[in-house]
């Protein structure tokens, strides 16, 4: 089981308005503030970023305790008998402020009311204030820091500045400069995260200008994180500007599947309509990134292919009529079982269930990419780690399967159950999948299904609700943001059906009722529920495993660890 | 009382008939000869020198020279870089330029006593996009001076080696900002730095401990090298020390540079007699005593209060004539020493005019990074401007002094007091004209003053 954090040593404590709070020391005065529930209005700020202070909004007010100049004694104030507090003349920026013994700050002074006032009315001198045509509304931090912080009328009746109102900085970003408050934020994450320097700004003073670098593109793949942390509507996605208003829009925690990165997401939709994908703060994992190819996956649900209708020899059917066509399959025995490692734990720890019952020995099919070095993993399983503890599996996987091609030539394979994978991209030949009947369970029209005896439609990871263990053995929940498609079976209900008609044990068709059992018989997992696994996730001990020569290198919040070659030789 | 007689040290040359900026004139008068005798010292020695002396920095902060030197982080183990500030762009300030221009080797020569005192091996002279002419002049006399065995590898035989390099801005004023500078020196936007952390004497150009000075501020080095701190510090008033350049430009009969000995002139000597008084026929109204920035000082004003003279505590009780040209004195009279440029308007000078005047510059140079002085120096420009163009309206004064209240002290470089000085201080002490602009514009000019366009 994990073990919580070791206490941080070097705490110092710090006066925010009055309260007290320890903190470790080097916290900016923002994020003490935050732990009091002190909300220090900001715009450049990003905790993830560094600090360049250049919005002036989290002006504070700043005192340290007094000390003799000679004799460095403190001073007592007699009036309170507590050490007296020399507050600074001019204020301070919090974010450039770190915690040191006896910090003392005022965030509602009047002097800090005058700033926030002050800067808020420079921020929306030369803003357009079309915010009812403006994607970010009702996300907007300068809506809501002016509703908090500002005057709510204006002195300016002078021209604002006209600058250019769309640019596309890249495919999927697209600017408008004079919503724009050049916090600098993306500047700063193009070059410090994504390692693609590629924005700036041009010209000076109010008519500064972001763009990109002459003859460069913000078309890396992390792009749309850009537009996730622009504080105000100057960036936006291009997939999803004028689409839908985010209030309207349900937010439901998910994972990225496209890699063993395992980023954590929130997929937005309405009325069964997914609209977008943002990243998830964890800082374990992700912080608050996400990769764009990550973001588009959700097209998966509406793109032309999707599986929605049982069929057995081609005829529609329903899943109890499937489930005792393939029972008849199974009991002519001889049945390979191929796993996904797209699949989630539970999916995974029922098709293990399957195997078992057949009798059959398990495979997964691999995908291999290019690693980014951040949060897209050269893993493109999202879960094997996951087959790997379900017991599916006990090797990492190969590209193609090539043990099965040969035991379906000698006939020591007779049948085949395909839980997602697309049999004929890992390796089989249309001959080879018309020569043994195959049971089918899967998303995608695809040769595999086209071939197949039984096809079961399933769900996409939006559709359905699971875990995924990702490259660090960290156990993730996704929860269910839309309905799957009429006609398409839950993906767990599928396959308890088919454990049954193999013969196996009565396992659940929900995730808590397959928990239950994976808590049982996974020692690592002794003890988890599905309901108690925490939104940022659940470190496993990755012991058992060691040995597996994984092929993710290093990225953000991963390092990977040497295989214990030593321990088995 | 009549003005005091000029001490020029740093122009002891300059203007003198046939003295040129080459080697050789400089040599024949002297030259680099306080440099042959400071590197034989120990280099703590002349910090010492420099601390005792009391010198000011010239820039425009007037922060002591040789305190900026202490503050180096010198056990860092990082090269240490010192960056000549010779980005002049204070309107009203013309001193570096000439002291470039017409004596570059004393320049050169505090430079090198400055890198031996602190141990630096490189430095830089950061010069103004706009002064090319200074910057062939600077190249050709580091040519020389390297020549010479001033200047590179193994300077004059004592195994100490330093290198000047010669860089140009590219024509902004907040490159004469110190962080800004380095940034604009490491190839980057201007963008000044946040204090903390990014104090130059630790984290400065590339991240190590680097002094940054202005060409003036060099001078006065050599001079101390010369002299000894001691001596130096008997130039001038107490804590005021040495000489300074002021530049007097505007409605003088006689503007240009001018020597003193710091706080032994009054601003009413220097401009009633050393630059002749006002134009025929008319009389002073204001004058900036310390670059554009500076807060501007009404004639007819009074300034009272209380200073330490030696021991005691004196009365003082000013008109604007009898304020002495020091750091300390024109702070205390609210205004700034500044970069020593004198700006003088006399009677025909309308303040919403100039203040407009003074808004389009700042508003044009503010680098954009921070919102206060982005957003508020060009809105104060759009206000000055339509006063003058359009419609000014009477509630436009006090509005004005609200934007620039917003802007002092909430920035990260000291350009928001640089372009907000001059609102605060306009409105204050002319507000009536700017409430009564609206009907002033509309009665005839005198015949004599040019449209402002």
């Amino acid at each position: 089981m994990p073990t919580n954090p070791p206490m941080p040593t070097d705490m110092i404590t710090v006066n925010i308005d009055g309260r007290e709070v320890a903190v470790p020391r080097g916290t900016n005065v923002i994020e003490a503030a935050k732990r009091l529930g002190v909300d220090v209005p900001h715009y450049c700020y990003h905790p993830k970023l560094t600090v360049v202070g250049n919005c002036r909004m989290c002006l504070v007010e700043m005192g340290l305790p007094a000390v003799d100049p000679a004799t460095k004694a403190p001073v007592m104030d007699p009036a309170t008998g507590r050490q007296r507090v020399n507050w600074m003349p001019r204020p301070t920026i919090a974010c450039a402020t770190n915690a040191s013994p006896g910090l003392h700050i005022r965030t509602t002074s009047p002097m800090v009311r005058d700033c926030q006032q002050g800067v808020m009315e420079f921020l929306l001198i030369n803003h357009p204030l079309d915010c009812p045509i403006c994607d970010q509304a009702g996300e907007c931090k300068l809506q809501e820091q002016s509703a908090g912080y500002g005057r709510g009328y204006s002195r300016y009746i002078e021209q604002k500045n006209v600058k250019p109102k769309r640019t596309l900085l890249g495919p999927r970003v697209m600017l408008d400069d004079e919503r724009c408050i050049l916090c600098s934020r993306c500047i700063r994450f193009s070059k410090e995260v994504a390692k693609d320097d590629v924005l700036g700004f041009t010209d000076r003073g109010s008519y500064s200008t972001l763009t990109c670098y002459p003859g460069k593109k913000l078309e890396n793949n992390y792009s749309l994180n850009t537009v996730d942390i622009c504080p105000v509507g100057a960036l936006t996605s291009t997939d999803f500007r004028f689409k839908m208003r985010v209030w309207f829009l349900r937010q439901s925690n998910s994972i990225d599947t496209e890699s063993s990165a395992g980023a954590n997401t929130v997929v937005w939709s309405r009325e069964g309509e997914v609209y977008r994908i943002t990243p998830r703060d964890n800082d374990a994992v992700n912080d608050t990134w996400m990769a764009d190819s990550g973001r588009v996956l959700y097209r998966e649900i509406r793109a032309p292919g999707r599986l929605d209708t049982v069929r057995v020899k081609g005829v529609e059917s329903t899943l109890g009529f499937a489930a005792r066509a393939a029972g008849e399959i199974f009991a002519a025995g001889r049945v390979a079982v191929v796993g996904s490692g797209r699949s989630s734990l539970e999916e995974q720890f029922l098709t293990r269930r399957l195997a078992e019952a057949l009798g059959a020995r398990a495979s997964l099919v691999s995908r291999v990419g290019q690693g980014d070095g951040i949060l897209v993993s050269a893993d493109r399983n999202p879960n094997v780690r996951g087959a790997l503890m379900a017991g599916l599996i006990g090797e990492l996987p190969q590209a193609k399967l090539e043990s099965l091609s040969a035991a379906i030539d000698s006939g020591s394979v007779a049948a085949v159950v395909s839980v997602g994978e697309d049999l004929a991209a890992a390796g089989l030949s249309e001959a080879q999948l018309g020569r043994v009947p195959v049971v089918y369970l899967g998303t995608r029209a695809n040769p595999t299904s086209a071939a197949a005896r039984i096809v079961i439609p399933t769900l996409t990871v939006f559709e359905k609700q699971g875990t995924l263990v990702n490259q660090q053995f960290r156990l993730q929940r996704f929860a269910k943001a839309v309905p799957g498609p009429e006609g398409a079976v839950d993906d767990l209900v599928a396959l308890s059906s088919l454990v049954a008609a193999a013969g196996g044990p009565a396992a659940g068709a929900d995730v808590g009722a397959v928990w239950a059992a994976i808590a049982a018989e996974v020692p690592e997992l002794a003890g988890v529920s599905y309901a108690t696994i925490p939104d940022s996730g659940l470190p496993i001990d990755s012991g058992r495993w060691s040995g597996l020569a994984f092929i993710e290198g290093p990225a953000l919040h991963f390092k990977p660890s040497a295989p214990k070659e030593a321990a088995h030789a | 009382m009549p003005a005091p007689e000029q001490n020029r040290l740093i122009f002891r040359h300059i203007g003198e008939p046939g003295y040129t900026a080459d080697l050789d004139c400089y040599l024949r008068n002297g030259g680099y000869g306080v440099l042959r005798k400071a590197v034989q010292r120990k280099p703590e020695e002349l910090v010492d020198e420099v601390k005792k002396s009391g010198l000011r920095g010239r820039g425009g902060a007037g922060f002591p020279c040789g305190v900026k030197w202490t503050l180096l982080d010198r056990k860092s183990g990082k090269p240490i870089y010192l960056v000549v500030n010779a980005d002049e762009s204070e309107p009203g300030t013309f001193k570096d330029r000439y002291i470039i221009h017409q004596d570059p080797h004393q320049m050169i020569e505090g430079i090198m006593i400055t890198c031996f005192a602190n141990k630096v091996e490189r430095a830089y002279v950061y010069i103004r996009g706009e002064f090319p002419e200074g910057a062939r002049i600077l190249e050709k006399a580091i040519a020389e001076a390297r020549a010479s065995n001033f200047v590179g590898p193994n300077i004059l035989g004592t195994g100490y080696g330093c290198e000047i390099y010669v860089h140009r801005g590219a024509g902004a004023y907040i490159c004469g900002e110190e962080t800004g500078l380095i940034e604009s020196l490491e190839g980057k936007r201007p963008y000044p730095r946040i204090k903390p952390p990014y104090f130059p004497a630790v984290l400065g150009l590339y991240q190590c401990p680097t002094i940054v000075n202005n060409v003036e501020t060099l001078c006065h080095v050599k001079h101390i090298a010369d002299m000894g701190g001691d001596a130096y510090s008997k130039i001038g008033t107490p804590n005021n020390t040495g000489t300074r350049i002021l530049c007097v430009s505007g409605h003088v009969r006689r503007p240009g540079y001018y020597e003193f000995e710091v706080g032994r002139v009054t601003m009413g000597q220097l401009l009633n007699e050393v630059c002749g008084g006002p134009l025929p026929g008319r009389t002073f109204k204001a004058v900036i005593p310390g670059g554009s920035s500076a807060k501007v000082l009404k004639f007819g004003e009074r300034y009272k209060g209380k200073r330490k003279v030696g021991a005691e505590m004196v009365e003082y009780d000013w008109g604007v004539e009898d304020i002495p040209m020091d750091f300390d004195c024109l702070a205390m009279i609210g205004s700034m020493g500044g970069s020593g440029g004198v700006i003088v308007m006399d009677d025909s000078v309308s303040m919403v005019e100039a203040l407009g005047n003074i808004n389009a510059f700042y508003s044009h140079e503010s680098c954009g990074q921070c919102t206060p002085c982005r957003e508020g120096s060009l809105w104060m420009k759009k206000i000055t401007a339509r006063m003058v163009h359009g419609e000014a309206r009477p509630e436009d004064g006090a509005l004005l002094k609200s934007v620039a209240d917003q802007i002092a002290g909430r920035t990260i470089c000291a350009f928001g007091e640089a372009c907000a000085w001059p609102t605060q201080s306009f409105i204050a002490k002319f507000g009536d004209e700017f409430k009564g602009y609206a009907l002033a514009k509309k009665a005839a000019r005198p015949g004599d003053v040019p449209e402002l366009v």
